[in-house]
């Protein structure tokens, strides 16, 4: 499938005004396991033929990592600026594929004055499934799988969204398995509250170690997963523990584009 | 009748000293910030019913739950039958509400006997799970040798005040067999019956133990309402409007400081004047720089451990632990209002709940991901604490680890917290 991405600022040009303004995120701009992610959500917006566009350069952090650190004078003014932008091109609707990012928007946004409907790429998936819209046909076959679903912390417990990345996988032909922590006791990877962006303070072991032994325990050999940051942290947990071949760690759109050969 | 002023004596210094301490408490929650909670009543009172009366988010762990809510419906009903004995100890009669509710004062005392015995067994566990099996979450740095005893003090207390109601009613009832004096035949007793064969058979002794066992159960139970406010057993009390107070917001949602937005915008817009509002410290530093509801979660936190148990950083060897944070601040809160007491309102001990209690390790080890905030069965938010005390040391002390200044420059400098740069952020889209 050949990508045509529109950015707010064609858009805007020609007269235009997408459905959905697709937040990308930093991660998911700058990290490279996290641009495929990026392109792969961009390929189901474009199969479904939603209209959307992206922000580009135009678009900056949202603050999340300032604000959980306690830099609140940064995180607003990100969220002030970023505000501005949104406005400014009218946006009403977005979609993002970092939790973080729909946590930090959805929530905190509105009252700097910022306020859209923001949903998780997650969400989308699942919504478009309801709809009949996106199936799992015509791709990768995930039978004889055992997939896992590692809640991310803001889409979970921070959101209280569980349901629509598992919906996502039920789909597969394929065994989904659920960790022993799983859900709203689900262990974090270890990134959050700007712990990404630092050393971890001195401990017995990982944090994504110690998510391992859930992994291990559950006889997964997907790990999926709806974060760039829980993404880095599982990847190297799989790292650790040597077993790179057997166990393949995969975001819900990557799978989705899979699944549907896109 | 020296018996009922002796009754009413004890009684009186019981409540005041109570209602004292109670006060005490109160005052000390009450130096924390403003915070609004009074919004949406009918979805707290809901809440409250939920979790603190029906006790929904102990069901996590059963074995825990079963026994709790044993000693939580036997502590509650068996507190009806109180209400009789303060009757009776006030106007000298004997179980005054036997005659007049007939069958049914015979239902209730069987219901009663029945519960304390289960508390009683369940007391025992629950000493054993502690002292003997020593399960793990008992266990830790901020379990010290007082939050042990103060466990183990309350558990022994309610055996013995079970023991003592369970040991009052075997010789009643023996003694209504006999029926000797005023102790008239006043329905089935299940429980005392079968304890009753172990009692002497002298009517003396009876009427002694009964008296012994009467005064000793009353009393304990007035000694115990007034150890609650230097316990965390003040738990059983203070969970009810705790959960009242609860966050109604999703929990990945951080407060917005209002105290920046006003700097911040007239950062980005010089004709913007901020509202002259005085602002004396960003984030926390001490207890009086959180709000109340974080300090009525210090004085509710019962020390469970199901908050630390669940703790990412916990789990992995770090010095967090969000049940420390807790009792920490209590502690801290407790020594800011012994010290208004003791030398008035201003006076500064020059020290502070940052460094003196919590340490910044600590705070740093933190992940923000609720696990803790979910985990707690009367809705405690040691998180907030946590973001609280951060933003001080960022804010007003510039003192975070030098990465996370990095990712700070990063951000302001190129609106990533890498050091990317912003022109290259569509750059994914180039090569797919």
């Amino acid at each position: 499938m050949e990508l045509i991405i529109p950015t707010m600022a064609q858009m805007a040009a020609e007269g235009k005004q997408p459905d959905i303004l697709f937040w990308v995120g930093c991660a998911g701009s700058f990290d490279e396991r996290a641009q495929k992610i990026t392109r792969d959500i961009c390929k189901i917006l474009q199969h479904v033929n939603i209209s959307y566009a992206v922000l580009g350069t135009e678009e900056a952090c949202t603050g999340d990592p300032a604000k959980r650190a306690g830099n609140e004078f940064l995180f607003q003014m990100q969220a002030m600026m970023n505000i501005q932008v949104l406005d400014g091109y009218n946006i009403k609707k977005i979609v993002t594929g970092c939790p973080h990012c729909f946590n930090t928007i959805a929530n905190e946004y509105p009252g700097l004055g910022g306020n859209y409907e923001v949903i998780h790429h997650t969400q989308l998936i699942q919504q478009l499934i309801d709809e009949g819209k996106l199936k799992a046909e015509g791709g990768e076959s995930f039978k004889g799988r055992r997939i896992t679903f590692h809640d991310p912390c803001y889409l979970g417990r921070g959101n209280n969204v569980y349901e629509a990345p598992r919906r996502a996988l039920e789909v597969l032909d394929t065994e989904l398995v659920e960790m022993k922590r799983c859900k709203s006791n689900g262990l974090c990877c270890g990134a959050g509250g700007a712990q990404m962006f630092k050393e971890p303070e001195p401990g017995k072991k990982e944090i994504n170690d110690e998510r391992m032994l859930d992994v291990l325990e559950a006889k997964a050999n997907v790990i999926a997963s709806g974060c760039p940051f829980c993404m880095t942290m599982l990847s190297d947990g799989v790292k650790h523990i040597d077993k790179e071949q057997e166990i393949k760690v995969l975001d819900i759109a990557e799978i989705t584009v899979r699944a549907n050969g896109l | 009748m020296a018996a009922q002023i002796v009754f009413i004596v004890i009684l009186t210094a019981a409540v005041y000293l109570f209602g004292k301490n109670v006060a005490k408490v109160r005052r000390n929650i009450l130096l924390g910030r403003d915070v609004d909670r009074s919004d949406n009543p009918a979805k707290r009172w809901g809440i409250m019913a939920r979790v603190a009366l029906g006790q929904s988010k102990m069901v996590k762990r059963p074995v825990a739950a079963i026994l709790h809510i044993l000693v939580y419906v036997g502590f509650v009903i068996i507190n009806i039958e109180v209400l009789e004995i303060m009757v009776d100890g006030i106007f000298g009669s004997h179980r005054v509400f036997a005659k007049p509710l007939g069958g049914f004062y015979s239902m209730l005392i069987g219901g009663f006997e029945v519960l304390a015995l289960l508390v009683l067994a369940a007391c025992v566990v629950f000493l054993v799970r502690r002292n003997v099996i020593k399960l793990k979450r008992f266990s830790g740095t901020e379990m010290t040798a007082w939050p042990k005893s103060d466990a183990n003090y309350i558990l022994i207390t309610e055996i013995l005040l079970m023991g003592a109601f369970l040991t009052m009613n075997a010789s009643d009832y023996k003694l209504q067999l006999l029926h000797f004096g005023h102790y008239a035949t006043a329905g089935s007793f299940p429980i005392g019956a079968m304890i009753a064969p172990l009692l002497p058979n002298s009517t003396e002794a009876l009427v002694i133990t009964e008296r012994v066992c009467w005064w000793f159960h009353i009393i304990g139970i007035l000694a115990f309402l007034n150890y609650l406010p230097y316990s965390k057993h003040f738990h059983i009390l203070l969970a009810f409007p705790n959960i009242y107070y609860s966050n109604l917001n999703k929990k990945g949602k951080f407060t917005n400081m209002d105290s920046v937005t006003g700097e911040v915008k007239a950062m980005l817009d010089p004709s913007f004047v901020p509202e002259g509002t005085e602002i004396s410290r960003f984030g926390a530093k001490d207890v009086t720089d959180l709000t109340w509801k974080n300090l009525m979660d210090a004085y509710t936190c019962t020390e469970c451990g199901r908050c630390t148990s669940v703790c990412p950083a916990n789990i992995t060897g770090k010095l967090l632990s969000p049940r420390k944070i807790m009792m920490d601040t209590r502690d801290r809160l407790t020594e800011v209002g012994n010290d208004i007491d003791k030398h008035g309102k201003d006076y500064n001990d020059d020290k502070s709940l940052l460094d003196n209690y919590i340490s910044r390790e600590e705070l740093w080890a933190c992940t923000t991901c609720n696990a803790c905030v979910e985990a707690c069965p009367v809705n405690i938010n040691p998180l907030e604490i946590i973001t609280e005390m951060r933003r001080y040391v960022i804010m007003e002390e510039s003192q975070a680890p030098a990465s996370l200044n990095n990712m700070f420059g990063n951000m302001e400098n190129n609106g990533a917290p890498w050091k990317y740069s912003q022109s290259d952020r569509l750059n994914w889209a180039l090569n797919n």
